[in-house]
C-alpha cells in the first residue's frame, strides 16, 4: 500500500470506502487527525463509527481507498497504535481475572511463543492503578460492574504504551466514577503527546471532552475542532430528522 | 470388577490407557471448543470424520489405525474449512452451516460404510465399531499412535497457550496486536480435529463430541482460573474414559461411547447442581440468604420510620401495620430473627418496637443508604433485586 501523503501525522485517510455486501458502509472518507488531540467521532447508529476505527486498524478490508498511521501502514506501525474495543464484543464470563485480561496489552510486543513474566505483571498492575482499579486485580472479570470492565479494558490499551489510541465507545453506560477515571486518564495522555480517537455517542460532552469532532454518517459530515464544526446545522445534517429528538444537548 | 486388573491384565491395561489418553486430549482442546461457543463444531467434525476412516480403509484395505485417523483427520478438516468457508462467503448462518455438514459428511460415510460392508470383504468386519465406539478391540499399537499423536497436539497448545488465550477471548483485539488470528484459529481447530480422531475408535464418531464438550463444561462450574479449567477438564475427561472403557470392556457388550457419555453426564449433573460459585444449589442458597438479609434490614427501617411519625423512636406496632408495608409476607419470622439478635422486643400487648441496638442498626442501614444512593460496585449485586424503600416511599 503507497502512502497517502508523505506527512507523518498519526492519522492520515484518503477515500476510504467500506462496503458490506455491495452496501457502502462508508463512502469516501477523508481524516487527518494532528497529534497530541482528543477527537470524537460522532454519528447514528449504523453511521459506520466502529467500521471505521477497525478498518483503520486494519481489521476490516477496505473496498479502496488508504489510511497511513504516522506515515506508515498499520501493519509497520502496530506498535505505536492502542485499542480498546467495544465492552460488549466479548464474554466476560470469561475464566480470568483483571490482571490477566490487562496483560494481554503485553502480547504484542512479546510476541510468538513468550509468556509474560514479572516485568509485563508489574506494568499491568501499573496501568490498572492508572485507571483507579488496583484493588481489582485478581478479581473475576464477570465479578466486575460495566464501569470497571470498561476500565480494565482502557488499561489493556495502556500497557500497550501506544503513541496513538482508537477507542469504541468506552464511556458507553459507565458510571460517573469510570467516566471521570477514564476522561482524566485521556487528558494525562494528551499531555504526553498521544493522540486518541474516540467513537462517541453522548453529544452533550463533546464540547467539553474533545478538542475535535467528525460527524460521520456513512460519509464524512463535517470534521474540524469542535468550536468549528460542532453546530447545530451540521448535527442536523448527520443525524436527518432525527436530530429533532436531540435539540436540548447544548451547540454552539 | 478386581480393579488390579488394570495393571495385570493385557486388555484392560490396553483399554484403560487408551481412555486415559483419549480422556487428557480431548478434555484440554474441548475447553477452548467450549469458551469459544464451538461446542457444535467440534460435534460437525466428529460425524464429518467418518467418510474418512471408511475411505482410509478401502485405500490401505486394513484397519490400522494409523491410516484410518489420517483419512479421519483430513475429512474431519474438511468439515470445519467447509463450515467456516460457507458462513464467510454466503448468506447462510453458522447454525445451518453446521447442521449441513454434519449431516452430508456423516451421510457419506454411512453410504460408503454400507457399501464396503456389501463387498465382504473380511477385513471389514469390526469397521462399524467407529460408530459407536468399541475401547476392547484396542490393542498397544493403537494406544502408542493415540499417545503420540496425543502428545503433538498437547505440546502445540501448550506452545500456543498465549495466542489460543487470545483467540478464545478477544479476537478483534488479537488481530489488533498484529497477530493472525485466522492462522491461529485455523490451528486451534486442526487440533480439535485431532482429539476427536484419538478418540473415534474408542468412543465413536457419534458421540465423541460429548468428550470434546461435557468435561470442560463440567471444569468451568469449579474454575474461574483458564489453566486450572483445562487440568481440571483433561482429569474429567480421564474419569469418564477409563471408567467407561473399562465397564464396556467388562464383559457386558456395551459400546464404549454411550458408557462413556453416561459417566461424564454424571460428573456434569453434579458440577452443575454443586459446584460453589457456580452450581445451582448454592446460587439458590445465596438468593434465600440475600433476601432473609434484606428483610431483615427492611422490617428495622420499617420500624424506625414508622416510630418516627410518633415522635418517639421506641414506638411500637402492631405487627399488621408491618405487614401493610411489606406485602412479600415472613414479617413474623423476620421479627423473630431480630428479637433474637436484641434488636427488637415485642410488647405485652404483642406489639413490637426498636431496642437501643435496633435503633442504632436501624439508622446505621438508613445512613448508608443515603450516601451509597447507587454504588458503581453494587451494581451487579444489587441489579436484580427490588428497590427495598418502594413501599414506604409510594405512602
Amino acid at each position: 500500500m503507497s502512502n497517502p501523503s508523505s506527512s507523518t501525522l498519526p492519522v492520515a485517510v484518503r477515500d476510504l470506502t467500506v462496503a458490506y455486501r455491495e452496501e457502502p458502509v462508508l463512502w469516501d472518507i477523508d481524516l487527518d487527525v494532528p497529534p497530541a488531540t482528543l477527537m470524537a467521532i460522532v454519528g447514528p447508529n449504523g453511521a459506520g463509527k466502529s467500521t471505521l476505527i477497525k478498518t483503520i486498524l486494519g481489521l476490516i478490508e477496505p473496498a479502496a481507498g488508504e489510511v497511513s498511521i504516522f506515515g506508515g501502514t498499520i501493519q509497520e506501525q502496530r506498535r505505536r497504535v492502542g485499542y480498546v474495543p467495544q465492552r460488549g464484543s466479548v464474554d466476560w464470563d470469561f475464566p480470568t481475572n483483571a490482571l490477566d485480561v490487562v496483560m494481554m496489552g503485553t502480547y504484542g510486543r512479546l510476541g510468538w511463543f513468550r509468556r509474560p513474566g514479572r516485568g509485563e505483571q508489574a506494568e499491568a498492575r501499573q496501568a490498572l492503578g492508572d485507571v483507579g482499579m488496583e484493588e481489582f486485580a485478581q478479581r473475576q472479570i464477570s465479578q466486575l460492574s460495566g464501569g470497571q470492565q470498561q476500565r480494565v479494558f482502557l488499561a489493556r490499551a495502556l500497557v500497550q504504551d501506544a503513541d496513538i489510541y482508537f477507542m469504541d465507545e468506552p464511556l458507553q453506560g459507565v458510571d460517573a466514577t469510570t467516566e471521570r477515571a477514564i476522561m482524566s486518564v485521556l487528558r494525562t495522555l494528551r499531555e504526553r503527546g498521544r493522540t486518541v480517537v474516540v467513537v462517541h455517542h453522548d453529544l452533550e460532552t463533546v464540547a467539553e471532552y474533545f478538542d475535535r469532532v467528525m460527524l460521520l454518517n456513512v460519509r464524512k459530515i463535517a470534521e474540524g475542532p469542535v468550536a468549528e464544526v460542532f453546530t447545530e446545522e451540521n448535527l442536523r445534517r448527520t443525524y436527518g430528522g432525527r436530530f429533532a429528538l436531540l435539540q436540548a444537548a447544548p451547540v454552539r | 470388577m478386581d480393579l488390579t486388573l488394570i495393571f495385570t491384565d493385557y486388555t484392560l491395561r490396553t483399554v484403560a490407557l487408551g481412555a486415559m489418553v483419549l480422556g487428557i486430549v480431548s478434555g484440554t482442546l474441548g475447553s477452548f471448543a467450549v469458551l469459544r461457543r464451538q461446542a457444535l463444531l467440534g460435534d460437525a467434525m466428529s460425524h464429518a470424520a467418518l467418510p474418512g476412516v471408511v475411505l482410509a480403509f478401502m485405500i490401505v484395505g486394513s484397519k490400522a489405525l494409523l491410516p484410518l485417523m489420517f483419512g479421519a483427520l483430513i475429512s474431519g478438516w474438511l468439515g470445519a474449512l467447509l463450515v467456516s468457508n460457507v458462513v464467510r462467503h454466503t448468506r447462510i448462518k453458522e447454525d445451518a452451516a453446521l447442521g449441513i455438514v454434519l449431516s452430508v459428511f456423516f451421510g457419506f460415510g454411512l453410504l460408503l460404510l454400507t457399501y464396503v460392508q456389501r463387498q465382504g470383504n473380511a477385513q471389514q468386519a469390526g469397521l462399524d465399531k467407529f460408530l459407536f465406539g468399541k475401547a476392547a478391540a484396542l490393542v498397544s499399537q493403537d494406544v502408542i499412535t493415540m499417545g503420540a499423536v496425543g502428545a503433538i497436539a498437547l505440546l502445540l497448545m501448550l506452545l500456543f497457550w498465549k495466542e489460543f488465550k487470545l483467540l478464545s477471548f478477544d479476537p478483534a483485539y488479537g488481530a489488533s496486536l498484529g497477530f493472525p488470528m485466522r492462522l491461529i484459529d485455523t490451528l486451534l481447530t486442526s487440533l480439535i480435529v485431532l482429539a476427536i480422531v484419538i478418540g473415534l475408535q474408542t468412543v465413536g464418531v457419534v458421540l465423541m463430541s460429548a468428550m470434546i464438550v461435557a468435561p470442560a463444561a463440567a471444569a468451568r462450574q469449579w474454575t474461574d482460573r483458564l489453566d486450572f479449567m483445562v487440568a481440571l477438564s483433561a482429569l474429567f475427561g480421564v474419569i469418564a474414559g477409563v471408567v467407561g472403557a473399562l465397564v464396556s470392556s467388562s464383559g457386558a457388550g456395551l459400546s464404549t461411547g454411550p458408557v462413556i457419555v453416561l459417566v461424564i453426564s454424571v460428573i456434569v449433573l453434579i458440577s452443575m447442581l454443586l459446584a460453589p460459585n457456580r452450581g445451582l444449589f448454592w446460587e439458590w442458597w445465596r438468593q434465600r440468604r440475600n433476601r432473609q438479609q434484606l428483610r431483615v434490614s427492611a422490617v428495622l427501617t420499617d420500624l424506625h420510620t414508622l416510630a418516627t411519625a410518633h415522635g418517639d423512636l421506641y414506638h411500637a406496632h402492631p405487627v399488621g401495620t408491618l405487614r401493610a408495608a411489606r406485602p412479600g409476607g415472613g414479617v413474623r419470622r423476620t421479627l423473630r430473627v431480630l428479637s433474637e439478635q436484641g434488636l427488637v422486643r415485642e410488647s405485652d400487648k404483642g406489639e413490637w418496637g426498636l431496642t437501643e441496638a435496633g435503633l442504632a442498626e436501624a439508622e446505621r442501614l438508613l445512613a448508608a443508604e443515603s450516601t451509597t444512593d447507587s454504588p458503581p460496585e453494587a451494581e451487579i449485586a444489587t441489579a436484580s433485586e427490588p428497590r427495598r424503600d418502594a413501599v414506604l416511599d409510594a405512602k
